[in-house]
């Protein structure tokens, strides 16, 4: 296998005492779509936020096209080329959706392409374009959404971090936003990493995915055979086996544990 | 009634002579007051410190401005812009090699730190330049006479220097990518680390907007109060309470704030008792806190969506 363009070496991330991050280790092929599953708190947040650095890692290492990022400013590392759609949004309120955009494009000199690209991310999500002069607070969640991913995309980054883009959408706008996120992987070669909750969905568009739970990565497997595993099955998808009422939930226990 | 319809250019006449004169130099003052308050506002919203060194911030400027036109007896232009320059320099300076280290402490901290920064430059002023008094000289030192009311031009001048300040910055900020990028860390600090927006040199260049709006303010009031070494205490500290009017973080409010705490600084002082011109600005800011906290024009805690 090829070189991959983000390799994540058993990192250790600390919020104060608490060790959030317990050496997780992953790698993101080129061009390949790659998703963290985990329960809330399980860490995936601070996983994208270690690579994109706004926090560092105590040990281990994020190579990023083969050079050391830790320990970058978050504005150096998005400069080489990782884009970052954080959990929550995090649009510009006051600023109009197009002046978000042009954030977006804020390390960018040409502005030829820049204009081409607002072009392309108003094809992708058209109802950005209808509301490009309207503040960004003003938005719904899912409009948000897309306009925090279209933000990300003017940058032209080579790998995208999403965190929870699914987060408090309807299942059709979800089902909608990874329609395009498929898009951006298939058209404009974006590498994807994903970090979800819905495991279900997360599961469907991405190749490779890694269960992390409280701070290590507990099962890392092609997305095909993740879906087999009965653990995946139960305790990520929600589906129940037959069994006897009751005595289930107390014999069962995740194999990793 | 019929003294005043057969007398109209007499006591009623006056009168209003005063009452638009009054107004002009409260619409003066409180633009000063304004300038500064919107220097508290533009570092408050970046980074939420507040500046309390932002009055002496002004001195320092009117100082260099005199410094310029006195002694090097350049011309008053070309030293109210080394002024601007320099304190500006020295804003960004201040803000990339102290004042970044207490983003994130307790704001005590960051209240003693700049209070104590205000005293060192006092200190430094006297040093450098003596306590005395100075005059400044300006290219705006006649008046004006319209229909009884004298329009004195240091005055005019003020009222004429904010709003054209404002204006630039207003085009500034809503114009430019990088006035754009200042509104957008601001707003969300954390995206515009996202965006590959070097955070820190933009609040160091806020910083320096605000130091030099400092200047602006310092060199327009010269004339007015004189210099020396204390004349941006009293000025911040109203400027100060402006901002708190204005509803503190709203950019529109501190300058309505700044005019509106320097006309009734203004209608107090010539129709109340004697010190009353000092305290009505506080009791009409006791009272808007009472009725509405939030200020003029702020939010109570906006909720980021």
């Amino acid at each position: 296998m090829a070189e991959p363009i983000l390799k994540v070496a058993n990192i250790e991330t600390y919020y104060g005492p608490i060790m959030a991050i317990r050496g997780v280790s992953c790698d993101v092929p080129h061009g390949g779509i790659v998703t963290i599953l985990g329960a809330n708190g399980a860490g995936k947040t601070t996983v994208l936020k270690t690579i994109c650095g706004v926090m560092d890692p105590q040990k281990g290492s994020v190579i990023f096209e083969g050079r050391e990022i830790q320990r970058m400013d978050p504005d150096k590392i998005m400069r080489l080329g990782i884009g970052h759609v954080p959990e929550g949004r995090e649009v510009f309120p006051f600023l109009t959706v197009r002046e978000n955009l042009r954030m977006g494009a804020y390390t960018r000199r040409d502005p030829d392409g820049v204009a081409q690209d607002l072009e392309t991310v108003f094809g992708y999500f058209p109802v950005l374009k209808e509301r490009a002069d309207q503040r960004a607070g003003s938005l719904s969640g899912g409009e948000q959404q897309m306009l925090a991913i279209s933000r990300a995309l003017m940058a032209r980054p080579r790998l995208m971090l999403l965190d929870e883009p699914s987060l408090g959408l309807s299942p059709k706008l979800v089902s909608e936003i990874f329609d395009i996120v498929v898009r951006i992987n298939r058209e404009r070669g974006v590498t994807i990493l994903l970090v979800e909750q819905n495991a279900n969905m997360a599961l469907k568009v991405a190749d490779f995915g890694y269960v992390l739970e409280v701070g290590r990565i507990v099962m890392a497997d092609t997305c095909a055979r993740l879906l087999e595993k009965e653990d995946i099955k139960e305790f990520y998808l929600g589906i129940k086996e037959q069994g006897a009422r009751g005595q289930r939930r107390w014999k069962k226990r995740k194999t990793w544990r | 009634m019929a003294t005043r319809a057969t007398d109209p250019c007499g006591r009623t006449g006056r009168k209003l002579a005063i009452f638009l004169q009054l107004t002009l130099n409260g619409l003066a003052v409180g633009c000063i007051y304004g300038l500064v308050a919107l220097g508290f506002v533009l570092i408050y919203k970046a980074t939420e410190l507040v500046n309390f060194a932002q009055g002496d911030l002004l001195m320092l400027g009117a100082f260099v401005t005199f410094m310029g036109v006195v002694w090097w007896e350049l011309d008053y232009w070309v030293a109210f812009f080394i002024a601007i320059v320099v304190v500006s320099a020295f804003g960004a300076l201040l803000d990339a090699t102290v004042l970044r280290r207490v983003i994130g402490q307790p704001q005590f901290a960051v209240v003693m730190l700049t209070i104590g920064l205000g005293a060192m430059f006092r200190t430094f002023a006297s040093v450098t330049w003596g306590s005395e008094i100075y005059t400044l000289p300006t290219p705006f030192s006649g008046v004006t006479v319209i229909g009884g009311v004298t329009l004195s031009h240091q005055y005019l001048s003020i009222v004429a220097g904010t709003l054209l300040l404002c204006g630039v910055l207003y085009a500034f900020f809503t114009h430019t990518r990088i006035g754009i990028a200042m509104q957008a860390t601001s707003q969300n600090q954390l995206a515009a680390y996202y965006m590959g927006i070097p955070v820190k040199l933009i609040f160091s260049l806020i910083w320096a907007i605000s130091a030099g709006t400092a200047v602006v303010a310092g060199v327009l009031l010269a004339p007015v109060t004189l210099i020396d070494i204390n004349m941006g205490l009293a000025v911040a500290l109203k400027a100060f309470a402006a901002a708190v009017l204005g509803g503190f973080g709203s950019i529109p409010g501190a300058l309505v704030g700044g005019i509106i705490i320097g006309l009734i600084e203004l209608y107090a002082g010539a129709t109340l008792p004697e010190g009353f011109k000092d305290t009505a600005p506080y009791i009409v800011l006791l009272l808007m806190l009472a009725v509405r906290p939030q200020g003029l024009f702020g939010t109570l805690a906006r909720k980021k969506v």
